[in-house]
C-alpha cells in the first residue's frame, strides 16, 4: 500500500470531523461500522443518495453482489456514486463491495459499477466449504501477516490502467489498490486487526486535505 | 497455511446474509426468480412447508437431484433441511457441497432426544429457537446461524413475532442482570454458563439471528426487522402468492428499507393476493411445528 499524503492545513489531523459511510443496503454493515468506531472515525450509514453526499468516503461491505447490484440501481444509488468515485471520493469493497465496484465479472452479465479495472471471478474458491483462513504478506503492511477471511471469495482475474495488486492467494489477487479505490476479496471487519481500516481513513482524511 | 471450516467462517457466511431474505424453492426456475428478486441464498425444498401440512405423512431431507438442480441453476447460497438429529443427512448434504444446512423442525425429527453435534461439521448450520434457552442450546451443539421458529407453512405472522420477542426480551433482561445471578440463570435457561455471560456482556447473541415461519407480506417483513430481525426467511409466502416474482421482490425491497413506510408502502402496491394464512388455533396440536426440536 502507498504511503498517503498528509493533511497540510490542519495542525491535528481532522479524524473526528471525517465522515466514512457505509453502504447500508445488505450485508456485515454493523461489523464496518465498529471496525470504523475502533479507528475512532464517526461513521455513517449510506442508503440514500442524500447520505452518500454527506461522507467523505465510503465502505462497500461483504454480502450478496446480485442483491446489492439490483438496489442500487432500483435506488438511484449507482450514479452518484460512480460521480463521487470519478471526482476522488476513495472507495473501499470488501468481497461483495469488489465485486460490485469491478469493470467485469467472469461469466456474468450482472451490472456492476466499473470503478475499479479488474476482472473478478466470484466464488472463486469454491462454495462455502472452501471458504477459509489464511493469514496474508500485503505488499506495504508492515508487521505480522494479515488474518485473511474468505467467505465464498472472489478472487482478481486481470488487472489493467492503473489497478495494483497488493496481495496474493494460490498465485490470485485478493488484495487491489487504484488511486482513491481499495478491493479485498477477504474480510478484515471479521477480525480484530484494524490495520486495513485505519489505512483506508488515512486514505479518506488524505483526499479531503 | 489454510483453515477451512473454523468457527469464524461458518458464522461469518450468516453475516454476509444479514439484511436479506432468504426464500424457499422447489425448482431451478423458482430459484432464479429468487435471485433475480435480489434474494441473498436459497432453500432448497422438496416442498414448501404449506404443503408438507397439507399433504401429511414423513417429510425428509430432499431428493439429491433436486438440491443439485437448483445448485446448479444459481450463484447465490443455496442451503437445504436435514431432519432434527439425523447426522447422516447433514453428512450426505455436505458432501453434495451445500453452503449451509438447517437442522429444521419442519422436517419429521429423526432423533427425539438430541439434535446433531454441529461443531465438527465443515459446512455451517442453522437452527431454529422459540426462546433464548433454545438458541444458546444450539449455538453450544455449533448451529452457526439461528432463526426464530414460528409456524412454518401458516401463513401468520403471530408466532414468529412470538418467539422474537421472546429472544429479544430474554437478551435484554440478561444484560441488566448482576454478575452473580448469571449462573443460576443458566441452569435455568439450560444453556452454558459461558455463552450466557457472552450474551449478558454483548446484549446481543453471538451469532446472527432471522426470523422465520409466517412471514407473507412485505409488511410482515418489515415489522420483523424494526423488531430487531437481523434477516428474514419466506418460506411459503413466495411461492403461494397470486405473484411469486413481485412479491418476491417487494419483500427484499422491504427488508433493506424496513425502516422507510413510504418505501414500504410503495412495494406493497399491486401484489395481488398473498398467501392463504391459518389461524394457529386451527391447527390440530400434533400438526404444530415450533414445539419439535428440544
Amino acid at each position: 500500500m502507498p504511503a498517503t499524503k498528509k493533511s497540510e492545513t490542519a495542525k491535528e489531523p481532522s479524524k473526528g470531523r471525517l465522515r466514512v459511510g457505509v453502504l447500508a443496503l445488505q450485508g456485515d454493515i454493523e461489523e464496518h461500522i465498529a471496525a470504523l468506531r475502533a479507528c475512532k472515525v464517526e461513521p455513517v450509514r449510506v442508503k440514500t443518495p442524500e447520505d452518500l453526499k454527506s461522507v467523505d468516503g465510503l465502505i462497500i461491505p461483504g454480502g450478496e453482489s446480485t442483491t446489492v447490484a439490483n438496489l442500487l440501481e432500483r435506488f438511484q444509488l449507482a450514479k452518484p456514486l460512480h460521480d463521487r468515485a470519478r471526482t476522488g471520493m476513495p472507495i473501499w469493497g470488501t468481497c461483495m463491495g469488489m465485486i460490485v465496484m469491478a469493470d467485469k465479472v467472469v461469466g456474468a452479465k450482472q451490472p456492476t459499477l466499473g470503478l475499479l479495472h479488474i476482472e473478478v471471478k466470484r466464488n472463486a474458491f469454491g462454495r462455502q466449504t472452501e471458504s477459509a483462513e489464511e493469514p496474508l504478506e500485503i505488499e506495504g503492511l508492515d508487521g505480522k501477516p494479515f488474518p485473511g477471511v474468505f467467505i465464498r471469495a472472489p478472487w482478481i482475474e486481470s488487472a489493467w490502467g492503473g489497478a495494483h495488486i497488493l496481495s496474493y492467494v494460490d498465485g490470485k489477487g485478493v488484495m487491489v489498490w487504484q488511486k482513491n479505490l481499495l478491493g479485498t476479496s477477504f474480510h478484515p471487519e471479521l477480525t480484530d486487526d484494524t490495520r486495513i481500516h485505519a489505512y483506508f481513513v488515512k486514505m479518506v482524511e488524505a483526499a479531503k486535505g | 497455511m489454510k483453515q477451512k471450516g473454523t468457527e469464524k467462517v461458518k458464522r461469518g457466511l450468516a453475516q454476509m446474509l444479514k439484511a436479506g431474505v432468504i426464500m424457499d424453492v422447489t425448482t431451478p426456475e423458482q430459484a432464479i426468480i429468487a435471485q433475480e428478486a435480489g434474494a441473498v441464498a436459497v432453500m432448497a425444498l422438496e416442498r414448501v412447508p404449506a404443503d408438507i401440512r397439507k399433504e401429511g405423512g414423513v417429510a425428509r431431507m430432499a431428493a439429491i437431484e433436486v438440491v443439485q438442480r437448483i445448485m446448479d441453476a444459481v450463484t447465490i447460497p443455496v442451503m437445504a433441511k436435514a431432519r432434527i438429529g439425523h447426522f447422516v443427512e447433514a453428512q450426505v448434504l455436505e458432501a453434495l457441497g451445500i453452503d449451509f444446512i438447517d437442522e429444521s423442525e419442519v422436517l419429521t425429527p429423526a432423533d427425539e432426544s438430541y439434535h446433531i453435534d454441529k461443531r465438527p461439521f465443515t459446512v455451517p448450520f442453522v437452527c431454529g429457537a422459540r426462546n433464548l434457552g433454545e438458541a444458546l442450546r444450539r449455538i453450544a451443539e455449533g448451529a452457526a446461524m439461528i432463526r426464530t421458529k414460528g409456524e412454518a407453512g401458516s401463513g401468520n405472522i403471530v408466532e414468529a413475532i412470538r418467539h422474537l420477542r421472546q429472544v429479544t426480551d430474554d437478551i435484554r433482561r440478561l444484560s441488566v442482570l448482576p454478575e452473580e445471578e448469571l449462573v443460576s440463570v443458566a441452569r435455568d435457561l439450560g444453556s452454558p454458563v459461558e455463552l450466557v455471560r457472552e450474551v449478558a456482556q454483548a446484549g446481543r447473541l453471538p451469532v446472527v439471528m432471522f426470523v422465520a415461519g409466517g412471514i407473507a407480506t412485505p409488511a410482515d417483513a418489515a415489522l420483523c426487522m424494526q423488531l430487531g430481525s437481523e434477516g428474514v426467511f419466506v418460506g411459503s409466502g413466495i411461492f403461494k402468492s397470486a405473484n411469486p416474482a413481485k412479491t418476491a421482490k417487494a419483500i427484499v425491497e422491504a427488508t433493506h428499507y424496513f425502516d422507510d413506510p413510504k418505501i414500504v408502502l410503495e412495494v406493497s402496491k399491486e401484489l395481488g393476493a398473498p398467501m392463504a394464512g391459518l389461524e394457529i388455533s386451527q391447527i390440530p396440536k400434533e400438526q404444530l411445528l415450533a414445539g419439535r426440536g428440544w
